[in-house]
């Protein structure tokens, strides 16, 4: 219904708008986990464009995002136990200090 | 299997070959079994590191000193049958095998037949035009040799029995030897060149093993490897003249290329004349011929009955078999035939000069056999094929027996001083003497060896060898095909008068060595020492029997062969005649055929009487020379005798240096370019170019290598971006 009123690509305009937002922060900010949550809106982002796509394609969007959201909540509880495993180590979450795994 | 059998039609019938795959496959079987009994006791027999006591305490007592030294040390984990399961299988597959020839040559004596029988089994190498199969041929020729080789073969295993069975590698002896008679029979009985190459390499190999049979010791593993690289040069000749052939002729396997040669082939040119040339150069390798003869001397490192075996009576003699086998090529070629008769009589008279200075016993008889090769390629190369495969058979039953001798001499020297710790060479004839009474029975039957090397009649070798020289006097008055032709500008009459003078000469000191080693080794005081002397004994009848069956042989091989018009040699047709000649004529139909259509008819030959009454008096006055001038009573043993007494002497004992001089002109450039290769070639530049590149990658890699990966997560993500929006623009452009 409101995908009716709005212009026909506004959803896909939005779902690219924020991508790149999330690109941009992994790329710039340094906070690990301020990435992480940049991570989390790039698969949000492509969430919302298999919802867009679903009334012209078929449920299977629809089924998609409910396989991306379970696969970022796993990620989720991954991702923060490294950080936090990290941060125990080096009492910061600023990724620029962590490279050690270098040649 | 596939069988194709040709079945022959002779004058009197048909000939079926009986079991022919059977002689070739039973040695082989023998040697699966006794290999894998050789296996099984290596895996739980005593650790292989480090020389067991035994065999240093044999070193103490030089090379061929081994056998029988376990006696006092048996070998804690050795079971029983690992000794009697061998003595039984390796003569027994032989045996069998002889007996099958026995069978063939039945049937073949009933049907005279003109052409070979030839069993085709599968194709080999089908490779374009080149079709090879894998086929054996039975003729007249490799008949004569397969009776050879197991009969003579058989006798020498049993011998090793005796010789052998205490020595801690007897299974792998044992298997080794069996192998060998496997190779030899490939070697006689295949039916192309190429089938024959493979019995060749075989035997070589074989060879080797044998000679470095105790390679705990450096000199041995040393000898076998001179032995096997020498005939690695010959055998690039053989493989030559194998290549030369089938870009002429098309064709490898013997009935193709003997039918093909004389229309395809010009008489006397440089084809056929460097096939030839390229194949005695296979054949002086095998045969020990100048210049590549000075392997043989080395190999008496190996067990005596394999010197008895390999190199006197059977795979030494493979090089005349290719010569014989070859006789149309041969006689096509006259002037490569001279060379082969030169070579072979400047062999004979060089290598009997050696023998009559050599102090060890088994080394005298090497020199030996090295002079009666060349005689028998003085004889092939003459033309004279019959004579020489003549005497390569009686060579085979006199020199096998003087080996075998030999080696009872040794085994029984090596257990008189093994039993009192004394650490002489038990085969030099300076610590021998008087030993006839000790070793009654092999000093009768080395005697009559002996008188059959010498060539006093009525012995085998009388016949042979008075069958070569007298070629030679016949060819020079001009009735061999390769009278006509010329050596270097001189006239093969000439060439041929020389070959006669050669050889007698040659003939000569043979007999003078011969009585020399026998003077030394059995007559005169004993110089062993007096408590060594209560050790000396015969050895049991495993030893003694193939002794007596080998002089028995020499005593009357020579009768197969009389030839009724030659004076005095005539006295001994009883009604067979030159049963040989007849024999083996369809072998060299071929070559008879060449002489005809290019020499036509020649001379009928003439035999005089002198050339026989000569051989005679050479034969026994070489002995009764060897009598005269030597006295057994006077020799003082080893390490008091000197080695030489004059210059003369001292070039004799040095065998002419020639081994140094090898060394210096061969040996020595070859290392030292290898060197230079190794160094500035392998190291320099091949390895610089190699590691060169490594290193170069290694270091672009960590320059760039250490720049991009920063470690920063962001970084890579950048990275990652970049190409993936690369990847999406090359999508939409």
């Amino acid at each position: 219904m409101i995908a009716q009123t709005l212009p026909a690509n506004a959803g896909l305009y939005l779902s690219a708008i924020l991508f790149a937002i999330g690109v941009a922060g992994v790329m710039i900010r340094r906070n690990a986990i301020i990435l992480f949550m940049c991570i989390e809106l790039m698969l949000n982002a492509a969430n919302l464009a298999f919802v867009w796509f679903s009334p012209f394609a078929g449920v299977q969007g629809q089924v998609f995002v409910f396989f991306v959201i379970a696969v970022a909540a796993a990620e989720a509880a991954v991702g923060l136990a490294i950080i936090l495993a990290v941060f125990r180590h080096k009492e910061t979450v600023n990724i620029n200090e962590f490279s050690l795994l270098r040649f | 299997m596939l069988q194709h059998t040709t079945e022959a039609v002779g004058a009197h019938g048909t000939f079926h070959p009986f079991l022919l795959g059977w002689i070739v496959l039973l040695p082989l079987l023998g040697f699966l079994i006794n290999g894998v009994l050789a296996l099984m006791w290596w895996r739980r027999g005593p650790a292989p590191a480090g020389p067991e006591p035994s065999e240093q305490e044999a070193h103490a007592h030089g090379g061929d000193a081994h056998p029988g030294v376990e006696e006092q040390h048996p070998a804690p984990l050795d079971k029983p049958w690992t000794r009697t399961l061998p003595s039984l299988v390796a003569p027994g597959v032989v045996l069998a095998a002889f007996a099958i020839a026995l069978v063939n040559f039945w049937g073949m004596l009933g049907a005279e037949l003109h052409e070979p029988v030839i069993e085709r089994y599968w194709s080999w190498m089908p490779v374009g035009s080149l079709q090879v199969d894998a086929a054996l041929q039975l003729d007249q020729l490799s008949m004569l040799m397969t009776l050879i080789i197991t009969g003579v073969g058989a006798l020498i295993h049993v011998f090793s029995v005796g010789y052998m069975r205490e020595d801690p590698g007897y299974p792998r002896y044992m298997a080794y030897l069996n192998l060998f008679i496997f190779f030899m029979l490939v070697l006689v009985l295949g039916a192309s060149y190429p089938v024959m190459f493979v019995g060749w390499e075989g035997v070589g190999l074989c060879s080797y093993l044998l000679i470095g049979f105790w390679f705990k010791e450096q000199a041995n593993a040393d000898a076998g490897k001179k032995a096997f690289i020498v005939n690695r040069i010959g055998d690039a000749g053989f493989l030559i003249a194998m290549m030369l052939m089938f870009a002429n002729l098309g064709t490898l396997s013997f009935s193709e290329v003997f039918a093909a040669a004389p229309g395809g082939l010009a008489y006397g040119g440089v084809v056929v004349t460097a096939v030839c040339l390229f194949l005695f150069l296979g054949a002086a390798g095998k045969s020990a011929q100048i210049p590549l003869y000075i392997w043989l001397p080395d190999a008496m490192a190996g067990p005596t009955p394999v010197s008895a075996l390999i190199h006197a009576a059977t795979m030494v003699t493979a090089g005349v078999y290719l010569v014989v086998r070859s006789s149309v090529l041969f006689t096509m070629a006259p002037t490569a035939s001279l060379v082969v008769a030169l070579i072979g009589a400047l062999t004979a008279i060089f290598a009997a000069t050696i023998g009559l200075k050599q102090w060890d016993i088994k080394k005298v008889l090497a020199y030996s056999t090295v002079s009666q090769l060349g005689f028998m390629f003085a004889a092939v190369g003459m033309g004279a094929y019959v004579a020489g495969v003549f005497h390569l058979m009686t060579h085979a039953f006199f020199k096998a027996c003087l080996f075998l001798g030999s080696g009872a001499v040794i085994y029984a020297m090596h257990h008189a001083l093994h039993a009192t710790h004394n650490p002489a060479d038990a085969q030099d004839m300076r610590n021998m003497g008087g030993l006839k009474r000790y070793l009654p029975v092999t000093f009768a039957t080395m005697g009559i060896a002996t008188l059959a090397i010498a060539g006093v009649p009525p012995f085998a070798g009388f016949f042979s060898k008075d069958e070569i020289i007298g070629a030679a006097w016949l060819g020079a008055g001009g009735t061999s095909p390769m009278a006509q032709a010329t050596l270097l500008g001189i006239p093969g009459t000439a060439v041929m008068g020389f070959i006669g003078g050669t050889l007698t000469i040659a003939a000569l000191l043979t007999a003078f060595y011969m009585g020399r080693m026998m003077l030394y080794t059995f007559f005169g005081p004993n110089r062993t020492g007096a408590e060594e002397e209560r050790h000396l004994h015969e050895a049991g009848p495993t030893m003694t029997v193939p002794l007596v069956a080998l002089a028995t042989l020499s005593a009357v091989g020579g009768f197969l062969n009389v030839e009724h018009e030659v004076p005095i040699v005539g006295w001994f047709d009883f009604g067979q005649g030159a049963a040989l000649h007849h024999w083996l004529h369809p072998v060299i139909a071929g070559s008879e055929e060449v002489v005809r259509a290019n020499l036509g008819e020649l001379m009928e030959p003439h035999h005089a009487w002198w050339p026989i009454v000569l051989a005679i008096v050479i034969g026994v006055g070489g002995l009764l020379l060897a009598r005269a001038l030597l006295n057994p009573d006077a020799l003082r043993p080893a390490g008091v005798e000197p080695d030489y007494t004059s210059a003369p002497e001292r070039v004799l004992y040095n065998k002419y240096w020639i081994d140094e001089l090898y060394h210096a002109l061969v040996v020595r450039p070859v290392n030292v370019v290898s060197q230079v290769f190794y160094r500035v070639f392998d190291r320099g530049i091949i390895d610089g170019i190699v590691d060169g590149g490594a290193r170069m990658l290694q270091g672009i890699g960590l320059y760039t290598g250490t720049r991009v990966q920063t470690g920063q997560t962001n970084t890579y993500a950048f990275v990652i971006i970049i190409g993936v929006l690369v990847v999406l623009g090359a999508f939409t452009l």
